[in-house]
């Protein structure tokens, strides 16, 4: 800070403390919901402090049964997300990692040709080719499955790119000592390069669990069978129905959880998670 | 293309190691989008029995279809509002973070959480919040200014509450690069202009704005990539685009017209379209940002 200015620190504490107020305002409104009786909702407005119902609510959306749209247990739910977000953040890794290594410690025919075909991926988000993409997942009978939910986002220019920058860096005298000590290209990989990226790895890994977790068009298109709904694409599912009977309790239980984990990830994993975000976009 | 001084002789490995990103890239990025291409100029029956090429015709509908023109105005609206909300907001607070000292952390970590929560559930989050009947903001409209508030009925009302809910959603993200960029100017030059007499608000616009230009530049490509298509669950989740079109946006048009209307000429042309958007944005990435970020 350059100089001592009262009134312009206390004017930064208020608009910290507007913005945390507002940042926190919604998931409280839907805490205090998920804590509430769903009769609680035909009066009018919200309740707008938590109630003593909430243990029962959440117990349950978590096995299941609560009404017609809500009949699959949250608990699978939950599992199924965390499959497809664990399944996503390692291949991607291993998958990236495994390229990155290629097309920095080789040279071979096509390398340039590899390194723009892995870049066009940036240009390709899921969102833009959802059609002909859907036909694809259907000719190969992946629909209904983790590897249909998982395998297509593996792929990732950005991880990609972190790996090769982050290989760039390490010195080429370890290479050559490795090999004057006679060892060959996956135990070089093995044993000095996997771990000298290891916080690399660690903080890409968190990055991906939150966007694994966050899918939502993706699960949404490819799962009918209710035994691999997801968290995320799931609560559209219950609120579509909503309209006829609004079991606003129950739905704001689902929307809590569906947070929790990724939200954890972040405030637990705080360090480890920016240096992800800031890693993975440069 | 860099790569190490001394490499690996072998002759198939690469190859080996490249396969999983090379297979997963073909079958599901490269060919589907080679399918949109194609199916751009064709048109198929309703019954998906016979294709005829039509060239270049499934561009020129959309650029008559009223429909199409009002989606890409929708956009433009929602990504100009959603953009300068959240920079402006996240600018604001990482300003006020940058004077903190020892409350600088705590803050951060109460700001930087809603990254986490996926597009879809911030949009189910304000959408509650927003509900007509029973929500607590419609409610506090009709008892102050005497509006009555419904996203189901009136198209701005709509507008409004997805702008919301994504710059919510968004301000953590360019909060943290905020910060980052901040930070990363030297001490020196603010306390040199502090010296020659330079106030707070003059130091902002002469020193720390033009300084953080390559952040907002940076910021700008990725809050606009950001609303041409990961706001697509918001929208999915809570207006479904209505009402009457009101909240369509492009990349929900592509989604509607292919897998509701079941018009494939018609969506894959409207796909070609936002992937040469992107293909235009990530050139700009590359192209500018990179090279001015290091200063």
């Amino acid at each position: 800070m350059v100089e001592n200015q009262r009134w312009l620190d206390i004017f930064a504490h208020a608009i910290l403390i507007l913005g945390v107020a507002t940042v926190a305002f919604p998931v409280y409104i839907a805490f205090v919901a998920s804590t509430h009786t769903s009769t609680a909702f035909v009066s009018g407005t919200i309740p707008l402090t938590p109630s003593t119902s909430g243990p029962g609510n959440y117990g349950n959306v978590l096995s299941g049964g609560v009404a017609a749209q809500m009949s699959v247990p949250i608990s699978l739910m939950l599992f199924n997300s965390m499959v497809m977000a664990l399944l996503i953040a390692a291949g991607k890794i291993v998958i990236s990692i495994i390229s990155a290594f290629a097309i920095v410690y080789f040279r071979f025919p096509f390398r340039i040709l590899a390194f723009w075909i892995i870049f066009i991926t940036l240009m390709l988000p899921v969102e833009v080719r959802i059609v002909p993409t859907f036909a694809v997942i259907a000719d190969l009978g992946m629909l209904n499955s983790y590897a249909g939910l998982t395998v297509p986002l593996m792929a990732s220019a950005t991880a990609t790119f972190l790996f090769r920058q982050v290989f760039l860096t390490i010195p080429d005298e370890m290479m050559e000592a490795a090999r004057i000590d006679g060892a060959g290209p996956m135990k070089f990989f093995r044993d000095i390069l996997l771990p000298l990226s290891q916080t690399n790895i660690a903080a890409l890994f968190v990055i991906l669990f939150i966007y694994g977790w966050n899918q939502y068009l993706w699960p949404l298109l490819i799962t009918t069978d209710s035994g691999y709904y997801t968290i995320v694409a799931g609560i559209k599912r219950m609120a579509d129905v909503v309209e006829s009977e609004p079991l606003w309790n129950y739905i704001m239980a689902v929307t809590v959880l569906a947070m929790l984990p990724p939200v954890a990830v972040v405030i637990f994993m705080q360090r480890l998670f920016i240096k992800g975000l800031v890693d993975s976009e440069k | 293309m860099q790569s190490k001084r001394t490499i690996f002789g072998n002759k198939g490995l690469p190859y080996l190691l490249l396969a999983p990103q090379l297979v997963i890239t073909a079958i599901f990025f490269l060919w589907p989008a080679g399918q949109a291409v194609r199916q751009s100029f064709l048109r198929e029956d309703a019954f998906g029995l016979s294709t005829t090429f039509v060239g270049l015709r499934n561009y020129r509908a959309l650029l008559d279809s009223p429909e199409y023109l009002g989606a890409l105005k929708v956009t433009v609206v929602f990504s100009i509002a959603t953009v300068v909300l959240a920079l402006g907001i996240a600018l604001m607070l990482a300003l006020a973070v940058d004077r903190m000292l020892r409350s600088a952390a705590p803050y951060t970590t109460m700001l930087i959480w809603p990254y986490a929560v996926a597009p879809a559930v911030a949009g189910i989050l304000w959408w509650f919040i927003f509900n007509p009947a029973i929500g607590i903001l419609p409610f506090v409209l009709e008892r102050v200014w005497g509006y009555d508030w419904n996203h189901n009925l009136t198209g701005s009302d709509a507008m409004i509450l997805v702008v919301v809910a994504a710059v919510w959603k968004q301000i953590s993200y360019n909060f943290l690069f905020f910060v980052a960029g901040l930070q990363s100017i030297p001490t020196s030059l603010r306390e040199a202009a502090s010296i020659d007499g330079a106030g707070p608000f003059k130091r902002f616009w002469s020193i720390t704005l033009p300084l953080l230009s390559p952040t907002t530049f940076f910021l700008l490509v990725v809050n606009v990539v950001y609303t041409l298509f990961d706001t697509f669950a918001i929208i999915d989740a809570t207006t479904g685009g209505g009402p009457a079109q009101a909240t369509t946006i492009l990349v929900y048009k592509v989604y509607d017209d292919g897998f509701v209307g079941l018009n494939l000429g018609s969506s894959a042309a409207q796909s070609v379209i936002l992937m040469i958007i992107v293909m235009a944005l990530t050139f700009i990435q590359f192209r500018y940002v990179e090279r001015k970020v290091t200063y």
